[in-house]
């Protein structure tokens, strides 16, 4: 089949990949910088071509509880929604979370803490990958850097959370929502049938068809040493999923006397600036998470002890070095963090000029 | 006469629905929900949906409705019912998808989206159980106590000047373009059973047909919450809540 070849935003990539992937419902509420997908799905108008249900609701909590709703029946659904829209939905999250149950959530994420910006940000990272709502709960946290990561994501997303039977999220930054690239659409494939979605999910609230026993999904257990057991459970898919599901990318480390640590839009300013040292004789690699949850701490760890330095750049106040840090625990290799917040992103020279304060003398040793 | 004899078929009027199960319920003793309880599983039944019906049970007491009904089940979020019905319903059509909800739930927590889904005609039935008060956390004051009313957070009765008033929920509800059925009902007695079970009927067709939000409000007792005998809070619902909280048919579209 011809690649389908298209010029279009994150945000309209990740509408048009979940209509191309079969989604069953999509459930949102606008909110800057993510609304072209809820106006991408309202303009494809996919009801009328894959049957899919896509619905404006009246808050973030509402869209979430119908994802909730939907996911309940073993639908593939998915909310999206930008940082304080996702702290609205936090409640929802760690009940998909605790009930078992399989959907992607998409956080474009904008500057806070508060209302705080509209413009590009990664400061939501703690809360993506550290929990976020209450109990104890991960989601498999995917970080794209480009806008064709956010059409592949979809489907990754998606495979992920019905495999393991937990929310997957899309940690996109608002640069790669908004940006404009060459992206290839997936080749669409159909919705699955009423048949599929039995044999598939077992579990799922469709009716008691065939006189079957009743499915009931629900996350309340008031006797202790069950609760406890359906915690130790969670816990069990959680570290699968650790051992199976990490992802990275290295641009350079083979031959590297330094690292950077950059997840996102940033990593590829990164890679820029990495390009500008190499020019000066300055050996510089990066590593890109692709799972923020779960961490490539076994990769890190390697590397740390291969290298003289580290440098972690967020889009934050420095909240993915916490976990670089505990990746390097036990060496005494010095890791730092740049970071600029809220809508201000860094050009490769700034980068640059970060990594020679910390470096700049050894390094042109 | 034997207890063989006695439960021949030609002499049952009366028995436990089949899809009323054997769990024993944790319900106080007076309390209306196993009345409305009963009802669900035996419509259900007489109506052929057991392999078509969703459930969405609300937090309150009637947070293990699902222990008691065998049908599938989807346990909400407090006061968010209405927004997984919506979804359940959209995304599965041909199922019947109703929510069971108390005052706290529905017309405190969950105001926005019960208002919202049933402004947007979702083709659910909503059932409503109004006692005016919050029973499972111990007796507090919900949206829909009465003015005067002593609950534990209003231990001098509710003021309206400090806590507002009592919010008639179901008036609103019938006012959306989006409902197709609103009604009030009540359980306390066999003839209020009757008009109940009718009107949760036409909810349930409702539903399965796609005519709209169907809404239907059982004005309920809560004795332990009140603090009253069974019988005496039967008698001061029918002389104080039926005031304010009148029973009859609201609306109804699809005559």
């Amino acid at each position: 089949m011809e690649e389908d070849v298209r010029l279009m935003k994150g945000n309209e990539a990740i509408a048009h990949a979940a209509i191309r992937y079969g989604v069953d419902g999509y459930f949102g509420y606008p909110i800057t910088p993510q609304s072209e997908i809820l106006e991408t799905l309202e303009a494809e108008m996919p009801w009328e071509t894959t049957g899919m249900v896509v619905l404006q609701a009246e808050s973030e909590v509402a869209a979430i509880n119908m994802v909730y709703g939907g996911a309940s029946t073993g639908k593939a659904v998915m909310t999206s929604s930008s940082s304080p829209g996702i702290s609205l939905k936090q409640e929802g999250i760690s009940y998909l979370a605790a009930t078992e149950l399989p959907a992607l959530i998409v956080n474009v994420m904008r500057g806070g803490p508060g209302l705080g910006t509209i413009h590009p940000s990664q400061s939501d990272y703690f809360q993506a990958v550290k929990g976020g709502g209450h109990g104890d709960y991960r989601l498999i946290v995917l970080a794209p850097s480009s806008v064709q990561e956010m059409a592949d994501f979809v489907a990754l997303g998606f495979d992920l959370a019905f495999k393991y039977r937990t929310p997957s999220m899309i940690l996109a930054d608002g640069i790669v929502g908004q940006m404009m690239e060459k992206v290839v659409l997936p080749p669409a494939r159909p919705r699955r049938t009423a048949e599929q979605i039995a044999e598939q999910c077992p579990w799922a609230a469709t009716g008691r068809r065939g006189g079957r026993k009743p499915n009931v999904l629900t996350s309340l257990e008031l006797d202790s040493a069950v609760m406890e057991k359906n915690n130790e459970r969670f816990q069990r898919t959680y570290s699968e999923i650790e051992r199976n599901e990490v992802r990275y990318q290295e641009y350079f480390t083979d031959d590297a006397d330094y690292l950077m640590v950059a997840f996102g839009s940033i990593a590829r300013i990164c890679l820029k600036s990495i390009e500008m040292a190499r020019a000066q004789g300055i050996k510089i690699g990066l590593l890109r998470p692709i799972t923020l949850w779960p961490f490539p701490s076994a990769e890190i760890a390697r590397l740390s002890r291969k290298v003289k330095g580290m440098l972690v750049v967020e889009l934050n106040a420095g909240q993915m070095i916490e976990d670089v840090k505990l990746a390097a625990a036990g060496t005494d290799v010095p890791i730092y963090h740049f970071g600029r917040m809220g809508g201000i992103v860094p050009n490769p020279d700034e980068v640059l000029a970060a990594f020679m304060k910390h470096f700049g003398n050894e390094s042109q040793k | 006469m034997t207890r063989q004899d006695i439960i021949k078929p030609e002499n049952l009027v009366y028995e436990k629905p089949r899809l009323l199960n054997e769990n024993h319920m944790h319900y106080c003793p007076g309390c209306s929900h196993g009345v409305v309880h009963r009802i669900i599983a035996e419509l259900i039944e007489e109506m052929g949906l057991e392999e078509k019906a969703i459930g969405v049970a609300p937090v309150g007491c009637a947070v293990f409705a699902y222990k008691y009904i065998d049908i599938d089940w989807i346990e909400a979020a407090h006061g968010r019912a209405p927004a997984i019905a919506t979804a359940a319903k959209r995304l599965n059509p041909e199922n019947l998808v109703f929510t069971y909800q108390g005052d706290g739930d529905l017309a405190a927590i969950g105001t926005c989206e019960t208002i919202h889904a049933a402004n947007r005609g979702e083709n659910i039935a909503i059932i409503f159980i109004n006692n005016g008060i919050y029973g499972m956390t111990g007796g507090q004051m919900a949206p829909t106590t009465l003015e005067g009313m002593k609950t534990s957070t209003t231990p001098y009765g509710r003021r309206v000047d400090l806590n507002g008033y009592p919010l008639r929920i179901t008036d609103i509800a019938a006012q959306l373009d989006g409902t197709c059925y609103v009604t009030r009902q009540a359980v306390h007695t066999p003839a209020a059973v009757r008009k109940a079970k009718a009107a949760i009927r036409q909810a349930f067709k409702n539903s399965m047909e796609g005519r709209g939000t169907s809404f239907v409000e059982i004005v309920s007792t809560c004795s332990s919450g009140w603090k009253m005998t069974p019988e005496a809070a039967n008698k001061w619902m029918e002389e104080h809540m039926f005031e304010k909280y009148p029973l009859g048919e609201l609306k109804n579209t699809v005559k």
